[in-house]
């Protein structure tokens, strides 16, 4: 059923439909939306589930981990210094295998101390062993979160999986999205069968100690799952169409990209931005092209390699910043070129820190610096304030 | 196909220990220094198997202790401990 309402309540809302058997989360904005409409749709029986309050992120994901551990199906949701506290546990339930899915509502890091949105938060978990997918619109969120939950739990997968969102520009806002029943979903997701749980009848440890003879292989069958998953995030875009109707998957993209001298990479919600900026640059007669990297981990190196094969230029734009290392995913696409026959320039476009708006002009700014050779750009710097007094 | 009716992989490797394994993964090489009992000093007030992090002392009669080198790790709470000064730590290569 179509319906006007803030990202927050949609993504609550779809979370709900997955009926998890335990909610844990601690406040913090402008994740706060979510987590508030989760515990009243418990509070009110519309959705049956143990919301368990705790005193701080780090609870809140070990909570998680402990519920799906014992064959619950678990979320939780966070962002910045929340997801910072969380990453210790965060790499104890990848490594554990256990599949579940949190929200990263995407934010600047301290300091300075910024509410606003950037990814820096999420893209630092990068090397946690958690899928990262990136939803451009509320309608997209919503989807992911129904999908997240059906690719971790794959028996080839054994992931959880960050769904992230940025911050107040899709929590915050208000659209239509089409909302499944639960039928739908129930019929699309069916109940969650671990592999392996806790069980006092059946006693195991998971996730004990692992020697030098044994951890070096059980990381690698880790990551070689997490490549591997890549396949099943596809498959399960497809199954989701068959079911719902839509496209709303996939790792990648393209918007205009197949004639595009220029192609811009990004994640998340500037995605629209950009595809209005596109449309407006080709009016000039700029041939210009969108790719949406909507799977960060694991990373579609063959699918980038392909998509922007054609092109003369790649522009990664980056809401977060590698300090002294500059742009992190335009360093991963440029490996991931890295010995193509054919292959673009790559600049690395650092833009939107801080929930800094990126404006026509800032990528004006970046497309004109980058066609005259720049690699490494910080664009939309307001210079006034960083003359020297 | 429904998710029950597909064959299911094996829990991935190295992740779900069974009860016991401690028993087979034995840490008492991680020590340096090994506790000597000496029997004409000890009281039997078994201080130092109950204060033994690792469990692993044992009483053999009433005034007579030793510890399993398989999973002692030479920490010496026991000989601090003992009020009958009658453990001593000493340098053992294992």
């Amino acid at each position: 059923m179509r319906k006007m309402i803030e990202g927050s309540r949609a993504v609550a809302e779809a979370v709900g439909l997955c009926r998890p058997g335990v909610i844990s989360a601690y406040p913090i904005t402008p994740q706060t939306h979510i987590v508030e409409e989760l515990s009243q749709l418990v509070a009110d029986g519309d959705v049956d589930s143990e919301y368990v309050r705790v005193e701080s992120e780090h609870s809140a994901a070990s909570v998680c981990l402990g519920a799906v551990a014992a064959g619950s199906r678990s979320y939780s949701a966070t962002t910045s210094q929340g997801m910072l506290l969380m990453e210790e546990v965060l790499y104890n339930i990848a490594g554990m295998r256990l599949p579940m899915v949190i929200t990263g509502v995407n934010r600047a890091v301290s300091a300075p101390l910024s509410i606003w949105n950037d990814q820096q938060d999420t893209l630092a978990m990068r090397d946690t062993g958690w899928l990262q997918l990136y939803g451009e619109d509320n309608q997209e969120c919503l989807d992911m979160h129904i999908q997240a939950y059906k690719i971790a739990e794959d028996d080839r997968v054994l992931l959880p999986v960050l769904v992230c969102m940025d911050g107040f520009i899709l929590t915050h806002t208000y659209e239509s999205v089409d909302m499944p029943t639960q039928e739908e979903v129930d019929a699309f997701l069916p109940p969650y069968n671990p592999l392996f749980k806790l069980d006092p009848d059946d006693p195991v440890t998971l996730g004990a100690y692992a020697g030098p003879e044994l951890y070096h292989e059980v990381r690698y069958v880790m990551h070689r799952d997490m490549l591997a998953a890549k396949e099943v995030v596809k498959e399960v875009a497809r199954e989701f169409r068959e079911a719902f109707g839509r496209w709303s998957g996939d790792v990648i993209e393209a918007y205009r990209c197949d004639d595009a001298d220029t192609i811009v990479l990004a994640m998340g919600s500037v995605i629209g931005t950009l595809k209005e900026w596109a449309d407006s640059a080709r009016g000039r007669g700029e041939k210009v092209g969108v790719l949406k990297l909507r799977c960060y981990r694991p990373f579609p190196q063959d699918e980038l390699r392909e998509a922007v094969a054609k092109a003369k230029q790649v522009i990664v734009l980056e809401k977060a910043v590698s300090m002294g290392g500059y742009g992190i995913v335009a360093a991963e696409l440029r490996a991931a070129l890295h010995h193509q026959p054919k292959s673009p320039a790559v600049t690395c476009a650092v833009a939107g820190l801080g929930g800094r708006d990126i404006s026509f002009d800032t990528l004006d700014e970046i497309h004109r610096r980058a066609r005259d050779g720049e690699t490494d750009i910080f664009g939309g710097l307001r210079a006034e304030l960083l003359e020297e007094k | 196909m429904t998710a029950a009716s597909k064959p299911r992989r094996k829990p991935p490797l190295g992740l779900v220990a069974r009860p016991g394994s401690s028993l087979r993964n034995k840490t008492g090489s991680w020590g340096i220094l090994t506790p000597v009992f000496d029997c004409e000093k000890c009281t039997g007030c078994n201080t130092c198997a109950s204060i033994c992090p690792e469990g692993c002392i044992l009483r053999i009669e009433k005034k007579r202790y030793e510890a399993d080198l398989d999973f002692c790790k030479g920490c010496g709470l026991c000989a601090a401990a003992c009020p009958a000064s009658a453990i001593t730590m000493v340098e053992e290569h294992r």
